[in-house]
């Protein structure tokens, strides 16, 4: 019981921070679990019209954001083995080069989305591109939240305020960029392969 | 027997207290300072959400539109629903007064996460500078904001589903907050079995905040987004579906209804013991009833919709799990009165109301099941049995709950007793008042009177009338209530430390509490309702 009692404003435990951001990535969970269930409503009720459309997504560049991201997850992983160890630059670097590959994922999402526009796939256009930019806008959105809180963990380490006995932030970043990681692990295949 | 505690009184003249100026509140971590504020600002829309109930009844004394037009009645309906549930209800107990009292309760420095705590109060700010944002196209939805017509009215859908959106993330935060706090800020000794049952229901509460409040703020974006790109979501003409908005707006909403009233609970579980001189009884019952309102309470939520098209199958299942929720929540009345029950009991103010809260409660939670069971849930379904029902639970139950709390913990908060003989007066005017408006309303709802309407039939007439006069009466009282509150945080006499001899923490510390809440963080070796008996910690 005798935990330890953060004083104002100062770094809460590792183990209070831990259970509050898994305490977050539930409430996101089910931020998406909404959207999940309108997605399964809707394609229950109009599967012929969710296997014409879903033929129009580029499976190549969605195949492709998924390497990206997985990469993506496997150098997050290198840098908080690296802190754990205290060696704070290469943190920096593997984390950048996750900054780095969630840019990669937006431009790709940005060529793709410009690509149905022109083909005429707008947002308002059916219940299948609703649901298609509605969950990939989203999930866009949180891999912009993340690459910025990858980068305010960059520049801490930057600042020496990480190191082997300090690790909190870069293991809680990491694990918000893997749930980010993750939901798009589960929209690939519902939106570009399920037909 | 119970001075075996001691007592600290006065302390240092102004504790938290001390420091001066807008920015030592603005910036402030310390949760007793957020607590404040958010008591405050919630305080501020319960007035103004009050007055636009004022100008509904004012309008409903004439069977024809007389003073507002049929759109402006809509307007004042909607803001006085949206204001009162997101801004007030909502947030004033958990955000105001568990912020303040959690940590106390459990013997903690401050809560879990101190800046996100003041990050919630400022976004909490920011959503209601939002929903102000949205008064150029005043709202005329009602705050369930139902597609299709929400989806289609000139009003400013968008921007308020967005400022409801950020309300929503500060809720969340909170929440989230305090779950963490109470897992690991306990301080030595403090077992879940020693907690006060307002950190149990706070608890619980925090539990839904989480769990439910995602969804709807996905459901507000989508909203929005239907309005701004066209999105086809809830508009059947593009295939949409509005019943799907009706489900997710409330498999939100009405588990949020037990984050309206838990907290309250909570605080009528602190309140009787201590102004009967009893142990509290049924303890764990109490505690754990708490969780299973919350788990039910995700169970039900189909009961708004069962006029809306479900399949006759899930109408009987929601049917039938509301039922259900009846039993948790009648386990926790009859141990109050249990507790009551050859105590010695004092009527000062916060007795009252807690007293008040399961009189009324009592009477919101039987005219439950008219609206639970199909059949006669088809009758009443959208009249003004509804509304009287809801206002029972709600007015009757939350807000007397507040003011329990309120009255209770004044002392604690700002070191001055509240004027006892004026918050009488005034929680007999409330009290008066509150029945004389809302029972009549049962009345008017069984004999057909449909809500929302600014116009109704004349064979309506008389009701109506009474109610408003009641309704004016109650308004009244509260705004006594709040002068009164306000006279005594000037000239109210000095309170001690512990005023009203309760065994709690919060009440270890001076009045009004140092900022690190306690000199020393205190060693538990009891649970908090020994009144008489002491060692009674239930294994």
């Amino acid at each position: 019981m005798s935990a330890p009692h953060a004083a104002h404003g100062g770094p809460a435990g590792f183990e209070t921070a831990k259970l509050g951001v898994w305490t977050f990535l539930a409430t996101e969970v089910l931020l998406f679990g909404a959207l999940f269930t309108a997605y399964a409503v809707y394609r229950a009720e109009y599967p012929a019209l969710f296997h014409a459309e879903h033929l129009k997504l580029d499976r190549i560049l969605g195949l492709a954001n998924t390497i990206v991201l997985i990469t993506s997850s496997l150098t997050v992983v290198l840098g908080v083995d690296a802190i754990r160890k205290g060696k704070v630059r290469l943190l920096r670097g593997c984390y950048g080069a996750t900054i780095l590959l969630g840019a990669v994922f937006l431009c790709v999402k940005y060529v793709e989305w410009t690509a149905e526009f022109r083909h005429g796939a707008y947002p308002g256009t059916n219940i299948f591109f609703s649901l298609y930019f509605a969950l990939t806008g989203l999930h866009g959105i949180h891999v912009l939240l993340g690459m910025g809180v990858l980068a305010y963990v960059v520049v801490l380490a930057g600042r020496g305020r990480l190191s082997e006995s300090y690790t909190t932030p870069a293991e809680m970043s990491g694990l918000y960029w893997h749930f980010v990681d993750l939901v798009w692990i589960y929209l690939f295949p519902l939106l570009y392969l399920i037909g | 027997m119970e001075n075996d505690r001691v007592t600290e009184s006065g302390g240092d003249e102004s504790g938290y207290l001390a420091e001066r100026g807008w920015r030592s509140w603005a910036f402030t971590l310390d949760h007793k300072r957020i607590g404040v504020m958010y008591l405050l600002t919630t305080i501020v829309f319960f007035l103004l959400g009050g007055l636009f109930a004022m100008l509904l009844r004012l309008e409903l004394l004439t069977p024809q539109t007389k003073y507002f037009s049929a759109h402006a009645y809509n307007v004042f309906f909607t803001l006085h629903g949206a204001m009162m549930i997101f801004l007030f209800i909502i947030p004033a107990i958990p955000s105001g007064l568990g912020n303040f009292f959690i940590p106390l309760h459990i013997g903690a420095r401050d809560v879990a996460f101190p800046r996100l705590n003041l990050a919630s109060y400022w976004v909490f700010v920011a959503g209601f500078l939002v929903v102000l944002a949205s008064l150029v196209a005043p709202m005329d939805t009602g705050w369930t904001f139902y597609t299709p017509y929400s989806a289609k009215t000139g009003a400013a859908v968008a921007t308020l589903s967005f400022g409801i959106f950020l309300i929503g993330m500060s809720s969340i935060l909170t929440g989230l907050n305090f779950i963490v706090t109470v897992h690991k800020l306990r301080a030595p000794g403090m077992t879940w079995h020693r907690m006060p049952l307002f950190v149990w229901g706070m608890y619980a509460t925090s539990i839904i905040q989480v769990v439910a409040t995602p969804v709807v703020g996905v459901t507000f974006l989508l909203l929005a987004m239907e309005r701004l790109l066209g999105m086809a979501f809830f508009d059947p003409a593009k295939g949409g579906d509005p019943v799907l908005f009706q489900h997710f707006f409330w498999f939100y909403s009405h588990p949020v209804v037990y984050v309206m009233i838990l907290p309250a609970m909570g605080i009528v579980s602190e309140v009787i013991p201590v102004f009967s001189r009893k142990p509290i009884f049924g303890y764990k019952a109490i505690a754990y009833s708490s969780l299973a309102i919350a788990f039910i309470g995700f169970l039900v939520w189909g009961h708004h919709m069962f006029t809306s098209a479900m399949s006759p199958l899930a109408n009987a299942i929601f049917s039938f799990l509301t039922f259900f929720v009846a039993v948790p929540t009648a386990v926790k009345v009859f141990n109050w009165i249990a507790t009551l029950y050859r105590g010695s009991i004092t009527f000062e103010s916060p007795m009252l109301y807690a007293l008040t809260f399961i009189f009324l409660f009592i009477i919101g939670g039987l005219t439950g099941p008219f609206l639970a069971a199909l059949s006669t849930n088809v009758q009443l379904h959208d009249t003004y049995f509804v509304v009287a029902h809801f206002h029972y639970t709600m007015m009757g139950g939350t807000v007397m709950g507040f003011f329990a709390g309120l009255h209770y913990w004044f002392p604690k908060m700002t070191g001055r007793m509240p004027g006892e003989k004026l918050a009488r007066a005034a929680w007999a005017l409330i009290f008066v008042g509150f029945n004389v408006t809302f029972f009549t309303m049962f009345i008017v709802g069984v004999r057909g009177m449909p809500r929302r309407y600014a116009e109704y039939l004349p064979k309506f007439h008389q009701e109506n009338v009474i109610a408003t006069i009641g309704s004016f009466l109650l308004a009244a009282g509260v705004l006594l209530l709040f002068w009164n509150l306000w006279h005594s945080l000037r000239k109210g006499a000095r309170a001690s430390g512990n005023p009203w001899r309760a065994l709690s923490l919060e009440w270890r510390t001076p009045s009004p509490p140092a900022t690190e809440n306690f000199h020393e963080i205190p060693e538990v070796t009891d649970w908090p309702y020994g009144y008489g008996k002491p060692k009674r910690t239930p294994a």
